[in-house]
Order: C-alpha cells, then structure tokens, then sequence
C-alpha cells in the first residue's frame, strides 16, 4: 500500500490506510479526532463537516484518497484560531448550540462562509449553510451569531 | 425580578462548541466489541429456525436464550421483547445482535445468518384496538337532543420521526465495582437502570447507568434505550467484555420509536343560537405492534382533544390499534399535538360554517380560570391567553393580514393556533408514581453542587437547575453547578420527559436550596436532599379520567405567515410570531432556544415532515429523503413571553419543552388553508396533499 500525504490541521501527516476509505472514519479512528461527527453518512447533515484547502467538504462523502496533497483542518484544528473564538463567542451570545452534535459542523461551515464572504447576507448564510442540519435550535440564533461574528471578526476574515 | 434578565453561560458551551464533549460513539475502550442486530425481514410470523453461519474466532451470536432474565423491556406497559424469540410482529424486530471486534464482519454474518419463518397475514390497518379509554362531561345526551345541527370532520396525522442529528447509540461494560456500567444516547437514566436489571434478573443497584453528551432526543430516547441496554446488557452478561452498539441513520430511521399517526374524527351539536352544545370525539392511534407506553399517549390526546377551550358537555373516546409495524412511542407533545391539531382545525372550519368570525368563536370558548376542564378538574391559576393573543395579534400585525390574504389570489396565508400543555405526569402521578427527588450538596469552599436525574440533551437543565439553585441561595451563578446524571450518585429525580423538569423538578431544587440556606454554615461540607410533594388540591382518577389532569397548564399562541407557488404547490414558511405564558423565565436565552427550536419541529410537522409506510416498510431511509426543516425552511421567530408566576413553579416557572411544539401545525395549517383556499385536513400538507386538495374540490 502506497501512503498517502496530506496536511492535517497544520502538520504533514502520512498514512497507510486503504485509500477507499471514508475520510471521516481515518480521522475520527485513525486519528482520534473525535469532533468530527457522524449523523447520517451520507452527506445530508454537515455533521462531519471539515476544511479542505479552506473549503467545507462532508468528510463522510470523501475518499482517503482524494485528500492527497491537500489541507484538511477539523474542528480540533480551528479552534486554536482567532477566527474560533469570535465565533464560539457569537454562538455563546446568542445560543446557537443547544445538543451541540451538530456545532462543530456548524462552526466549520460558517468558517468556510466568512473566509470566503466575510459580509454575507442573511440568505447568503442560510444559503451557505444549507447542508449542515440542526433539530434543535432552529437555526435562527445560528444565523445570528454568524451575522454577529461577522461584525464583531472584521478585518479577521 | 432584575436577576432574570441576564442569561447564565451554559455550563456545556465551551466542551460542545470546540467538539470535545464525549458523545457516545466517541467513547472507545481497550477489548470493546461492536455489536449488530439482526432483525425481522417480514412483518408478522413464527420463527421456524435460525441458521447460524459459522462464527469466525471472536464473534458471537445473542438472542433471547442468553437473557438470564425476562425477556421484556421494561416500559411503562412491558410487552416489547428485549429479542424475539418465537415470533415477530414487524419489519425490522430485533431477533439477535452479532458481536466482535469488526464491523465489517458483523454485517456480513448479518446478510448470512437464515432465519426460517412461517409468514401470517400482518394487520396495517386501524382495526385491532388494544387499549381503549373514554370519558364524558356534562350530560351529553341533553346536548345531542337539543342540538338543531350537528358538524363533522375527520382529520389524519402521519408519523413523525425525532430526527436528533446524533443517532441512537449506547455503551455497556462491567465496571470495576462488577457493576453493569452503561452509557448511552438517553433521556432517562434510570429508566435503563430498571430494564437491564430486569433483563439480568439482578438487583437495579449492580447496575450502574451514566449520561454522556447527548445529541438531541424530543422523546425518541426517551424508551428505546430500555431496549439496546437490555440487548447489550446482555451480551456483556455473556461475553464480558465491552460491548457498543451505535446506529447508523438508515437503521435509525427505519426501526426506532416515532409519534403516532392519527385519525380524529370530531362531531359539534349546534344549538339554535348557533352555540356549541357539545361534543364528540373520536381519537385512534397506530400504535405499532407493541403498546409500550402508547396508552399514556392516548391519554394525553384524550386530556388535550379540547385544546384551549371549554364545551360544557362531552363525550369522548379514543383507541390505540395494534398494526404490524414499528412501535410508535414518545416524541416531544406525546399525543397532544395530533388532537390539538384536531381541534384548532375544527373550531375554525365550524366557526366557517356557521358563518362566523373564528377568532370570535375561539374566544367565546376560551379557558378562564375557576372554568371545569376537559376532564372535569378545574383549571386552578390565572390564565393570561386574551393577553397573549392580544400580544401576538399585535406583534404580526394580524387583524389587517387576516383580511388582506382573504382575498382571491393573494397566494398568501396567515394562520394562528391556541394552545395549552400540561406540565408534568398525568394526575397526581407526581406524588404517586414518580415522587421524584434532588440533593444538593455544599463542599467544603461553600461551591454547591446540584444532582438530579433529568438528563441534559440540550435543553440546558443542568444550566437552567443550577441556576435555580444560584438564585434561590442568592449565590453567583458560578457557584452551582450541576453534574451529568449518573445513577450511582444522582438520586431518582424521575424521567426527564413530559415538560416536568422545570415545573417539578425544578420546584424541589428551590425547596432544596431554601432548607440549605436556613442549614448553611460556610466552610462545612453540608448536604440536603428533597422529595416531592405535590400540591394537596389535585385530584385524579386514572380509570374514569376525571379530574385534575396536571398540576398546572402552560399556554401559547403562534401565528404563522406563508406564501404560495400556484405553480409548484411548494409553500414557504414567510414569519412567525408566538407569545407564551410559562409561568415566569428562568433564562431568557434558553427559553427562546426552546422556543424556536419547539416551532420548527412543529412546523416540520404540519407541513414537511413526511413519512410513507408500505406493507409495515418505511419508504424514508435517510435525511435526505426524510425532509426535516434546513437553514432555508427556518422563517424569522419572533416570541414574546408574558410573565404569569406559578406559585409551585421553581421561581415561578411552569413547564415548555413541548408546549412549544404543539402548536405550529395548526397555525401552518390555517395558514396554508387560507393561501389555498381549501381545507387542510391531514398533515403534513405536502405539495401533494394540497395539489390533491385544490384538484378534488376542482371536481
Ligand atoms: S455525516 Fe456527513 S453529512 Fe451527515
Ligand atoms: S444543537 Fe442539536 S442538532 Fe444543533
């Protein structure tokens, strides 16, 4: 088995593991990174949200083998950021978390958002965020805190 | 009360939001195993023989022969299998679980085990009753002989699926005190704690149950961990080693508890004045092939079949049928949402045909307190709704709209429901079955630490008692904090269902915490537990339904804005404004989370939310094509609340988990029916539904 390469949360890692397998699973069992989540495997919930060269990818979707020579950084990664703590703090405001299953998906898709469009719109956030399911909040208070962390995070994005 | 005003940090945030919190599926331990199930592939039949493949060094095969115990789940009624052993009654019934280390070869000995059935005709139909209450009130037969006219409707609901983003998920082993540890995606603790020692046939105290973080519940985990605790509890039993079981979505969906549909028929006998004399109600519900807890259910959509309002004379019953079928159990509202639903629509088509203003109708209906309930109790407190219908009319702008959307054409809707739910365990079952109790205990550095049973899924109780606690001592919040429920050191403060965390449990934290602060000596460990005791003044008969029905209602209104696409049949969800009396807010920023969360479900529910069902199968396999509200579906909230104290409230707070939820498919729904200009009288109104509507009134 040939390993592959990439970039996890800021440091070069080499695995060798099929690469068929789902991303999520390399780093939730290989790597213990146990903030990706699983919800429905199948790319309808944004639980397992992470970042691929600053992108939001489902990592259930994603083979092992198409993050060769790519950056990947997961919730364990980005909440050493700047970036992290205006967001967690909008979300604490506001009370965008309540189970908190579906928030470090939600943290890495508003992270994708604001890197990208650092002044969106309501639609332009709901539309964003689409893919990533909340049965709890109702998704009002996630709105706010990305409308919040967008203003309070100015210049940082 | 000043000190409300501001919100208490949730004591979960920081581990949930930077995703370190454990869920259970993040739990791995050295030697654990895996397991799988192996369930029905038919509907109804006898099992003839089960053929092994061989297992591979390492795997097992548990079925009901290696229960030590009985082989039952032990629900408020026991009679789900833990396995089934002889026969199986639905499609997807748990017969064995493999177990080993890899799951990949667990789902292969799944697809190669055989298991011989001798098929028997499954029933899907609403025939076979098996649990059946009735009650009346007044004397209905001088309403049905002064009655001039009589109306009648029927009205469905469908199934409706929890869909918490974490699937269910649990985690057994022998812990070093020889205890059968578990730990698992719950509601109830100690719920687990009874039906694996029941399974094990061994004393509750060897049995050790934990609350990790859980992703979201709404009732779904409420029973159906009984289950998989048993089922894993067993296998540990036999295999000593740790065991997990974590579903996938599909295997979530397909064979785990959901709300009961419903068929309602309701009758009003009109008097010559236009006036409702009374009425008669039907409620059937498919309760699955197993009743579980559906009994309760039907209880609580036979208490709430009059919602809001008062009828002098009633004659009411209701069934729950047994159908080859998945068992339907709790889900946030447990059985109220599809009569409330009922009813709302009912009022406003009858107010229709006897040519009257419906929000006038309601009102001459309307519960005011000293007034006789459903169930001939009495409603005991003061009930505000006036002002909280005056409040949420004004917020959305509602008499204008109303009229505006009327006209032909407008493709618009606004819709508004009343309602009420009542806090806590049907009757005096507070004091009688539950008797939930807290403890408190202050260490040494004067830091409060705050235990009860009542699972924290999201909803914030372990911030939300804590701060209970904080303020009743006149301590900063920080000072008090309250732990994950675990059995080995929470006392039974009863399950964490039926909107009673608050109004009950919550209510012996403050009588806790004001015994500790005339105990309170700084600097010594001291330690305090209380035991409820319910108000004197309620009075409930479980077998003719009379009475009070529950310690205190909390109260709501929501008024719904929708858009229609003529073209499409799609409808979008434009506002919504809703007002609550919940006695008074413990934390604004949680009550509101509540509160938006409550609405979507409810909104889902009404319009979206969609589950097909054929020969016992369930058509939905994921979230993609079980559609739950997204970013996109969720309207603009706004909620107001109106304070209304209760004096056995903790701080004065009643009961809202569910009152949120109830209802948002009746305003949708009177919504759509304006935009469409037809009746909506089943749910969830799809664009087929209504494209089935508005072509078969064309005809
Ligand atoms: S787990 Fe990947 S999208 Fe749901
Ligand atoms: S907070 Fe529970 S799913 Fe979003």
């Amino acid at each position: 088995m040939t390993s592959i390469k990439f970039r996890l949360n800021g440091k070069d890692v080499a695995v060798d593991l099929d690469p068929s397998m789902r991303l999520i699973d390399v780093l939730r069992d290989h790597f213990s990174l146990k903030g990706v989540k699983e919800g429905c495997g199948e790319g309808s919930c944004g639980a397992c949200v992470v970042l691929m060269d600053g992108y939001s990818v489902n990592s259930c979707l994603l083979p092992l083998a198409n993050v060769e020579g790519h950056e990947i950084v997961t919730i364990e990664g980005f909440k050493e950021t700047k970036q992290f703590d205006v967001l967690q703090k909008a979300f604490a405001e506001v009370g965008g978390s309540q189970c908190g299953f579906c928030s470090p998906g939600m943290i890495i898709a508003a992270q994708s958002l604001l890197s990208h469009n650092p002044h969106p719109t309501e639609e332009e956030i709901k539309a964003h965020m689409s893919g990533n399911l909340c049965r709890c909040t109702g998704y009002q208070a996630i709105v706010q805190a990305v409308e919040i962390a967008s203003k309070k995070g100015a210049g940082l994005w | 009360m000043e000190f409300y005003k501001s919100s208490t940090p949730k004591i979960d945030f920081p581990e949930k939001i930077r995703g370190e919190a454990k869920f259970t599926d993040d739990f791995v331990l050295p030697g654990m195993l895996y397991a799988q199930t192996v369930r029905s592939t038919i509907a109804k039949g006898k099992i003839k023989e089960i053929k092994l493949p061989e297992l591979p060094e390492g795997y097992y095969w548990i079925s009901a022969k290696d229960i030590p115990g009985e082989n039952v789940v032990n629900i408020i009624f026991s009679d789900w299998p833990i396995f089934a052993d002889k026969e199986v009654n639905y499609v997807g019934e748990p017969i064995g679980l493999f177990v080993g280390e890899n799951k990949e070869v667990l789902h292969k000995l799944c697809q190669q085990i055989s298991v011989i059935y001798e098929e028997e005709k499954p029933v899907f139909d609403l025939v076979n009753s098996y649990i059946h209450k009735e009650f009346t009130k007044g004397d209905f037969s001088k309403a049905e002989k002064n009655a001039v006219k009589t109306i009648k409707e029927t009205y469905e609901t469908g199934y409706q699926e929890q869909a918490y983003i974490e699937p269910q998920g649990i985690l057994c082993y022998i812990d070093e005190d020889d205890k059968f540890y578990l730990t698992g995606s719950m509601q109830c603790p100690f719920y687990i704690r009874k039906a694996v020692a029941r399974a094990l046939g061994i004393a509750p105290e060897k049995v050790r149950v934990k609350q990790p973080a859980v992703g979201g519940a709404f009732g779904g985990k409420e029973h159906y961990p009984s289950l998989t605790g048993s089922q894993l509890a067993v296998a540990v039993n036999k295999i000593h080693r740790p065991v997990k079981m974590c579903f996938e979505r599909f295997e979530d969906m397909a064979y785990t508890t959901k709300r009961h549909p419903s068929v309602s028929t309701y009758e009003a006998f009109i008097g010559k004045n236009n006036e409702i004399l009374g009425l008669r109600i039907r409620v059937k519900l498919n309760g699955g092939a197993y009743k579980g807890c559906s009994g309760v259910v039907l209880s609580r959509a036979l208490i709430a079949s009059c919602n809001a309002y008062v009828f002098e004379n009633l004659d009411v019953a209701g069934d729950v049928y047994c159908t080859n079928t998945v068992p339907t159990a709790a889900f946030r509202g447990f059985g109220a949402p599809q009569t409330i639903f009922a009813m709302e629509m009912f009022i406003h088509h009858v107010a229709k045909e006897l040519g009257v203003d419906p929000l006038q109708l309601r009102m001459k209906y309307l519960a005011k307190q000293g007034d006789i309930t459903t169930n001939s109790g009495e409603f005991h407190d003061p009930i505000v709704l006036p002002q909280l219908l005056d409040k949420a009319m004004e917020m959305s702008d509602y008499k204008r709209k109303v009229v505006e959307y009327a006209k032909p054409g407008s493709n618009k809707g606004i819709g508004m429901s009343l309602f009420l739910h009542g806090c806590g365990f049907t009757g005096s079952g507070e004091s009688t079955i539950i008797n939930g109790k807290v403890k408190l205990i202050k260490d040494e550095n004067d830091h409060v630490h705050v235990y009860a049973s009542s699972a924290d899924f999201g909803q914030g109780n372990r911030t939300t008692l804590a701060r209970i606690v904080s303020n009743t001592l006149g301590l900063p919040a920080e000072q008090c904090t309250m732990e994950a429920a675990d059995t080995d050191h929470t006392p039974d403060s009863g399950p964490t269902a039926a909107s009673r965390t608050i109004i009950i449990v919550g209510f012996l934290m403050e009588k806790a915490a004001k015994q500790l602060k005339k105990i309170w000596k700084s600097g010594v460990r001291q330690e305090h537990i209380e035991s409820y005791v319910g108000p004197s003044y309620i009075h409930w008969d479980e077998d003719t339904m009379q009475g009070d029905a529950y310690p205190s209602y909390s109260w709501g209104v929501n008024i719904v804005e929708v858009s229609f696409d003529p073209v499409s049949y799609q409808i979008k969800v434009d506002h919504c404004w809703s007002t609550y009396d919940v006695g008074r807010v413990v934390d604004e920023r949680i009550a509101v989370g509540q509160a938006d969360g409550g609405l979507l479900q409810g909104l889902g529910y009404g319009y979206l939310e969609h589950m097909g069902i054929k020969d016992g199968k369930f058509r939905n396999r994921s979230l993609s094509d079980y559609i739950i509200p997204t970013f996109e579906d969720a309207p603009p909230m706004e909620t107001a609340f109106i304070d209304n104290p209760f004096i056995y409230g903790a701080n004065g707070a009643k009961g809202m988990g569910e009152l949120t939820l109830v209802g948002g498919a009746p305003a949708i729904a009177l919504a759509i029916e304006q935009a469409i200009g037809h009746k909506v009288n089943k749910i969830p109104a799809t664009p087929e539904y209504i494209m089935e509507v508005i072509n078969h009134d064309k005809h």
